[in-house]
């Protein structure tokens, strides 16, 4: 200790660092919640057939004597319109709504990333010109986006997937085209360009894999905006349809039902909440991980 | 200042004239027949040729793309399939009662937003902060359709506290007609003191604004403690500490405005954002707005009526982008130079 604080530091910087600290061991234990919530949702989703009680009903049985039974021991949540388990049904919907995110996150994530990446490296006329096509795309919100999209193709949950990934690749092509463009001006690529490497290899051998972090957070950070837009597009009618288990489609289904028969509505919906959720927890924790 | 106008609004015209083209192209994309939709399905081989000529489909597509971009700058944006009417003033017709629902519930959540942020900066860590940010991203989580549908059906149908759809009771059109000026009806009854009907409609108000509300008030809350847990750590924040200003007065009184603007540009984007999700909430509640309008286009395969709401709701957006950048530049000379 050769330098001397002001007085006051000694106890003021300890109690810093503990509030500090505590305000870091909330946040992690919120982004834990949200990881171990997510596993369980996942397990949910791969083990379906193996734990929905009635894995018949996660498709088109129906069992019409059993129809619209309160939440029971036999069947925890429910039974739908036609008889068939809630329980059940909500599980093989995680599937649905999984399969949507993921088969999303990739298609946008990598359309963006690659032509973030070019027009970042590319800079100059490469990087307006995508630029301004992102601009046209960001200036649909994705929903109105997707709705319009969905009207066009059929309904299915194929349409949903496209929909969707027309309006969301353009986040990640911004965000990848500004590190790229900051990546491509340090000194490695300033070498390799010197050396006489191939522009393409540069572009995704070397500044590519330097610029992903950031995008893959934002994709961890978004899957609940995905599976809102997807329980939205089902609900109006545009995306899933029978006899495949969706939350978004079950809660149209039983919409009508809501006052005489909650369970068919409630369970979906706290499942969209749930899944959507987890998602937003877990990003945001390693968004402020990756902030420090 | 004019040269960062100038750029700006020459990107936002691109922009918009991008919007045209790409709506253009997802319309030109929907399967089935316009003129078949249009003349009805037992028309004759005339009547549909005659549809096909009227709304030109007949051309190229270049020059039916020409013809758009022509018509709408010209004020024409077509003739709706399901109303019969101009989509242009079917859009007049909806598009103020959208604004009305989504003006309320921007005005809660900036009302409830703003509080919990400063809140959940000032007990960081500790446990208001936790619940704040476990219920703001609650709010950002939940489906909005279905928040509707549990509203409804708790306060509507269940125990009767609220009207369960509609935008006013239309009974009151006999006893008390509402004289329409700006068609937003609680701007319109407030003004011309129709008090019966204004009181129908900010009861018919509550439950969808509130429901619209919980998106925007999440982000709203989550940005604002993030802004003010970044400007309470700034060199100013220490200086009034150390002047014997405790943390409520730092945060309120010196952090909270710097902090504002990030939000204020947020609450503009969320704006555009609030209207789409509100379709859904419209749809729940049948507000009689651009949603309800959208979701008759959508059944009925509509195609300039749902041209036209896209295109307006885009334009939105860009204007409302376009207005944030505007504002920093004048207020943050450093923006214009991006």
């Amino acid at each position: 200790m050769t330098i001397s604080g002001p007085a006051g530091a000694p106890t003021l910087q300890p109690q810093l660092r503990r509030t500090a600290l505590r305000g870091l061991a909330g946040m992690d234990r919120l982004a834990t919640v949200g990881a171990v919530l997510l596993a369980v949702i996942v397990l949910a989703a791969l083990l379906a057939p193996l734990i929905a009680p009635y894995p018949d009903d996660g498709g088109s049985a129906t069992h019409p004597l059993e129809a619209l039974l309160p939440p029971s021991g036999a069947h925890w949540f429910g039974t739908d319109q036609v008889g068939r388990d809630v329980l059940s049904r909500v599980l093989y919907g995680a599937r649905t709504s999984l399969l949507i995110a993921v088969a999303v996150l990739v298609i946008a994530g990598v359309v963006g990333v690659v032509l973030g990446v070019v027009a970042g490296y590319a800079g100059g006329w490469v990087r307006d010109v995508i630029m301004r096509v992102t601009d046209v795309f960001l200036a649909f919100p994705a929903l109105l986006l997707s709705l319009a999209l969905a009207v066009v193709l059929q309904p299915s949950v194929t349409t949903v997937i496209v929909a969707i990934s027309v309006t969301w690749w353009p986040w990640y092509a911004r965000l990848t085209a500004s590190v790229a463009a900051s990546v491509s001006t340090r000194g490695f690529v300033d070498s390799a360009r010197c050396l006489g490497v191939p522009a393409p290899v540069i572009v995704f051998r070397h500044v590519l894999p330097n610029s992903l972090t950031p995008v893959l957070v934002q994709l961890s950070l978004d899957g609940g905006g995905v599976i809102l837009t997807a329980a939205a597009l089902s609900y109006l009618g545009l995306g899933a349809h029978e006899p495949t288990s969706e939350w978004g489609l079950m809660v149209q289904q039983g919409q009508s039902l809501f006052t005489t028969d909650w369970w068919v509505v409630t369970c979906p919906g706290v499942a969209i909440l749930i899944t959507a959720f987890a998602f937003n927890v877990l990003g945001e924790g390693l968004r402020a991980r990756l902030a420090r | 200042m004019l040269r960062y106008l100038t750029r700006r609004l020459g990107q936002a015209v691109l922009v918009v004239a991008g919007v045209v083209i790409l709506t253009f192209v997802i319309m030109r994309l929907v399967p089935g027949d316009p003129a078949v939709a249009y003349a009805g399905p037992r028309a004759s081989p005339a009547e549909l040729a005659a549809a096909r000529a009227r709304f030109g489909l007949d051309d190229s597509l270049p020059v039916q793309l020409w013809n758009y971009v022509r018509d709408l700058l010209g004020g024409d944006w077509g003739v709706s399939l399901h109303t019969r009417q101009p989509v242009r003033d079917d859009l007049f017709q909806a598009f103020p009662a959208s604004l009305e629902l989504v003006g309320a519930a921007l005005v809660v959540a900036i009302v409830v937003g703003i509080p919990l942020g400063v809140a959940a900066a000032r007990y960081k860590g500790k446990f208001p902060d936790l619940s704040i940010r476990v219920s703001s991203m609650l709010a950002v989580s939940v489906p909005v359709f279905w928040l509707a549908l549990a509203l409804q059906t708790l306060f509507a149908s269940g125990l009767g506290w609220f009207p369960v759809a509609g935008e006013y009771d239309a009974n009151l059109d006999n006893t008390s007609p509402l004289h329409v000026y700006t068609n937003i009806t609680a701007v319109d009854a407030l003004f011309t003191g129709n008090w019966p009907i204004l009181g129908s409609t900010l009861a018919h108000l509550v439950l969808p604004a509130l429901v619209i509300a919980a998106y925007p008030s999440g982000v709203i809350a989550q940005m604002t403690r993030a802004a003010l847990i970044e400007e309470s750590s700034r060199d100013h924040a220490r200086l009034e500490r150390a002047l014997g200003f405790g943390e409520t007065s730092v945060l309120t009184r010196f952090a909270l405005r710097p902090a504002l603007n990030p939000v204020l540009s947020l609450i503009a984007l969320v704006f555009a954002y609030s209207i789409v999700n509100g379709f859904l909430v419209e749809a729940v509640f049948n507000w009689p707005g651009l949603g309800r309008y959208a979701a008759d286009s959508i059944r009925s395969l509509d195609t300039p009526s749902i041209a036209g709401v896209t295109l307006l709701v885009a334009i939105l957006y860009v204007v409302a982008n376009l207005a944030v950048d505007l504002v920093q530049g004048v207020i943050d000379p450093r923006v214009r130079s991006r």
